[in-house]
């Protein structure tokens, strides 16, 4: 326990001049900076984000016409199951991670995680996970979807199979160990006087993450031993031709992986709440009621899961207890979205970058909701189990929710990260293009899936043409939208204004300190003077402490 | 001259009712109902679209409005007002979603009965209920799940209900009557009478879905899964496989063709005559038997399936001790 050594000793390290700044060869160091760990992660996450993109592109062309012809259907399988496992493991998870590591410390006012070491190897676990995965698609690609229910998934492609099972089992190690590392950090490290109830919310969702982590995951590298077993031993856990049982795989793999849904977005629920106050200016609207709920629905998750399974041959008990627990889940989401909405009211709301991100993840996360909510109901369920319903569903949930969450995220925080601003108009054509090809996208994916196209085809009636297309064109306005996106983050972080140490003139204690954070983020411990959304009661947040400084402050740009 | 907010409050909720009562039941987005079960569905569809679409103008009329009134003037630094919430309007938001979608569970629960989903505990009282699907394991408690079933559907009519074996295989589904012996590559099925389907997987998992039919049951090796329905409306429709089942997943269709009795019956007995037939020659397949052929040949065409498309067809027919070896030839492509 290195840390507590560093906690307790006086910071006697003079004001950094240069706030902390890293030089770029930093950040391909085995470091145990959690601040380099973040941006580790939340860079590496974004690069397997745009693989999964070249991947979703590669399908929606694919799918532009009904015969296959652009890939082969066998090429299209492995291209479709790799987009699912990169953007959930290799992008979702690590991103939330990156966030949770460069965020806790600097809110709680401690000077790193609990356990800097293991946190390093934590996210030196991601890039092997990654290159295997996407190598196995290069030795007989899996072609099992990335739910990879046997048998199929133990009849085709062994060898590729198989990595991709390694792969998942290295970023579910890692994916518990920065779990347990972000849960003993928030329990045990914050600044005196910070009680559970003055965390900032996103502390509190990456809680109930952790939770979630802790008890789901290995359930899943459970299953994928036992179905490696299967693939690799002869071994027939699962594999009926020796009187194994596929929808065992399916219970084991959705009580991780229906949690899992609940690991991707309950971070960006959290970083969500932390942003809207900011930017309108305003508390955050029933703090306690958000902080409930998200272990309410990280609670809760752990009990839906079977909801996925509803024409699995589940007998009628179990649909109509999965369909019930289902439902409920809706309790504690709505209470996130009205306390947001509440927030947003009689706010002063700045059209910031951010603050349009968030607002285009309410917008677009409500649809993924309520579809959710008829997706539990069983009767209805039935009919559009497996179809494009249930696509254009979770990718409201987890575009509409997670990527919108990411990129609010980036433009909340990039000051604080990196030192420099982000261009705003360049953030907005990001978000008016995102927003755009998003719904283009997955809004006609409903009807497709209302009317009888199955998902995970590579070839489909024509009759289901026309909106194919228009799901195509919103492909590519998304893909188009991320370069003005690249573009901004890659030169603001090299030419960018230099960011003040408080910007967005926010309450919470990561903003105390400079842009970017000294090395080991506060020179003295800070002091709670506020709780974190005290606005409107005449506090003014400290603007830029010249000694912070020094030499190197230029007038603040905050908008 | 200004119109008190609680007015205008009124009218925008007025409007968003009547918005919502209007859209939930003049959607479009479901294909023709072929049952009265898919009738059933289409009605909790519409009720959950008019709760979703007014919860969605709601939520997203608020975003808009506050994004409108509650902007930040240029040059303002000043915070908005410090409120941290209000009991009782969280107490509001939280019980009106609770009573929403209790209200949907109820309403699913009982139609899902209806449909006869939970026939086991309450057989007798459901005499109109068929629309089902349910699993029953072969290699333990045998057949509980499906006996129930069948009892449903005979409650059901006057007639017994048409017995249907289903084998689904990589990439075609492939239709036995196990009181005639007769085998089709399509599922033919009379209108208004109990039809009671036993479903098996050689291979992988595979999924039987008519879309008019609202009907979907995960079919799984070393399993048999049932599914019982009644079709009401003549015509065909298309029958997806909709659980991935490999490259060609998507080419794994069929049709279903309700026709009246009398239709049926005469199909039946052309099938059984050719079948005595089919065994000295197959080149002199009758034209039934040759329209499976022209129906599979699409389907073998962009999947260079192996076979061609006839010797599909004359896997199909000869099998009448059909083993698996058929079917396996008939599903291995390149
Ligand atoms: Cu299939």
């Amino acid at each position: 326990m290195a840390q507590v050594e560093i906690l307790e000793s006086p910071a006697s390290s003079p004001p950094q001049a240069h706030g902390g700044e890293r030089k770029w060869t930093d950040y391909f160091t085995f470091s145990t900076d959690h601040k380099v760990i973040g941006i580790q992660y939340m860079v590496t996450g974004f690069i397997f984000y745009l693989i999964g993109g070249v991947l979703a592109t590669m399908i929606r062309t694919e799918l532009a016409t009904p015969q296959p012809d652009f890939v082969t259907p066998e090429a299209y399988n492995g291209i479709m199951t790799l987009h699912g496992t990169v953007m959930l493991f290799l992008w979702i998870v690590p991103v939330g991670a990156g966030l949770a590591n460069y965020l806790i410390p600097l809110m709680i006012g401690a000077r790193d995680m609990a356990f800097p070491r293991l946190n390093a190897i934590a996210f030196w676990m991601i890039p092997p996970s990654g290159i295997l995965l996407v190598s196995s698609y290069f030795f007989e690609a899996p072609s099992a979807g990335w739910t990879s229910y046997p048998p199929l998934s133990v009849n085709t492609g062994l060898v590729g199979q198989g990595i991709w099972i390694l792969a998942i089992l290295v970023g579910g190690t890692s994916s518990i160990l920065g779990g347990l590392n972000f849960a003993v950090t928030m329990l045990k490290m914050r600044v005196p006087g910070m009680t559970l109830f003055k965390m900032p919310l996103f502390c509190w969702s990456m809680l109930a993450t952790s939770m979630l982590i802790l008890i789901g995951t290995p359930v899943l590298a459970g299953a994928l031993i036992l179905l490696a077993f299967d693939l690799f031993a002869g071994t027939s856990f699962f594999n009926p031709a020796g009187g194994g049982n596929p929808v065992l795989f399916q219970h084991l793999f959705w009580f991780y992986s229906h949690p899992a849904v609940y690991i991707f977005v309950l971070p960006l629920f959290g970083a969500i709440s932390d942003v809207i106050p900011v930017h309108a200016r305003k508390p955050i609207f029933g703090y306690q009621a958000i902080a409930f709920s998200s272990f309410a629905i990280s609670f809760l998750g752990l009990i839906v899961w079977a909801h996925h399974m509803f024409t699995s041959g589940t007998p009628p008990w179990l649909r109509m207890f999965f369909m019930i627990t289902t439902m409920i889940i809706a309790v504690p989401t709505g209470i996130k979205i009205f306390g947001w909405l509440a927030t947003l009211w009689r706010g002063k709301i700045a059209y910031t970058s951010a603050m349009l991100f968030s607002m285009g993840f309410i917008a677009t996360f409500t649809i993924g909701g309520v579809t959710g909510v008829m997706l539990a109901a069983v009767p209805f369920d039935i009919h559009v189990h497996d179809t494009y319903f249930v696509v254009a569903h979770f990718h409201y949930i987890l575009f509409g929710g997670a990527v919108f969450g990411v990129y609010m995220s980036v433009y909340h925080w990039f000051p604080k990260m990196t030192g420099h601003m982000m261009n705003e108009f360049w953030g907005r054509v990001h978000f008016v293009l995102t927003f755009i090809g998003m719904n283009l996208t997955f809004m006609p994916m409903h009807e497709l899936g209302l009317m009888g196209m199955n998902r995970r085809v590579a070839l489909y009636d024509p009759q289901f043409t026309d909106l194919n297309v228009m799901a195509t064109i919103g492909a590519y306005i998304m893909a188009v939208s991320t370069i003005p996106f690249i573009i901004n983050a890659v030169w603001s972080w090299r030419y960018g204004p230099k960011a003040p140490a408080n910007p967005w003139r926010a309450l919470t204690l990561e903003w105390q300190t400079t842009s970017p954070p000294a090395i080991e983020n506060f020179d003295e411990l800070p002091v709670l003077k506020t709780g974190p959304y005290d606005y409107g009661l005449g506090y003014i947040p400290e603007i830029d402490p010249p000694e912070l400084y020094g030499k190197q402050v230029s007038e603040p740009t905050a908008s | 001259m200004k119109i008190p907010s609680s007015i205008l409050t009124m009218l925008a909720g007025v409007t968003l009712t009547l918005v919502s009562l209007w859209y939930g039941q003049n959607h479009g987005l479901m294909p023709v109902a072929a049952s009265h079960e898919a009738e059933l569905v289409d009605e909790l569809f519409d009720a959950m679209m008019v709760i979703s679409v007014g919860l969605v103008i709601l939520v997203e009329g608020v975003l808009i409005i506050a994004a409108i009134r509650f902007r930040r003037r240029d040059g303002d630094e000043t915070d908005g007002p410090h409120i941290e919430g209000n009991v009782p309007l969280e107490i509001l938001w939280t019980s009106i979603p609770t009573v929403i979608v209790l209200g949907i569970s109820v309403y699913s629960f009982s139609l899902y009965q209806q449909m006869g989903g939970l026939n086991l505990s309450n057989q007798a009282a459901d005499a109109g209920a068929v629309e089902v699907a349910y699993a029953s394991d072969n290699s333990s408690n045998s057949g509980h799940l499906a006996s129930a079933g069948i009892g449903l559907t005979q409650g059901m009519g006057d007639q017994p209900p048409v017995a249907v074996n289903v084998k689904a295989l990589q990439y075609a589904f492939v239709f036995t009557y196990p009181e005639s012996g007769v085998i089709s590559g399509e599922l033919k099925v009379p209108a208004n009478r109990g039809v009671n389907l036993s479903m098996e997987a050689q291979d992988v998992i595979h999924a039987f879905w008519v879309p008019e039919l609202r009907l979907k049951q995960d079919v799984v090796p070393g399993e048999t899964t049932e599914l019982s329905f009644i079709a009401t409306r003549e015509g065909t429709y298309p029958i997806v496989c909709a659980e991935l089942c490999g490259p060609y997943h998507g080419a794994m269709r069929s049709q279903i063709q309700v026709q009246s009795p009398d239709e049926f019956d005469a199909w039946m007995q052309s099938q059984i005559a050719s079948q005595d037939n089919a065994v000295e020659t197959v080149a002199a397949a009758p034209a039934a038997e040759r329209s499976d052929a022209d129906y599979l040949a699409p389907l073998a065409q962009p999947l260079n399936l192996d076979v061609e498309a006839d010797a599909l067809a004359q896997l199909q027919a000869p099998a009448h001790s059909h083993e698996h070896p058929h079917y396996q030839m008939a599903a291995r492509i390149d």
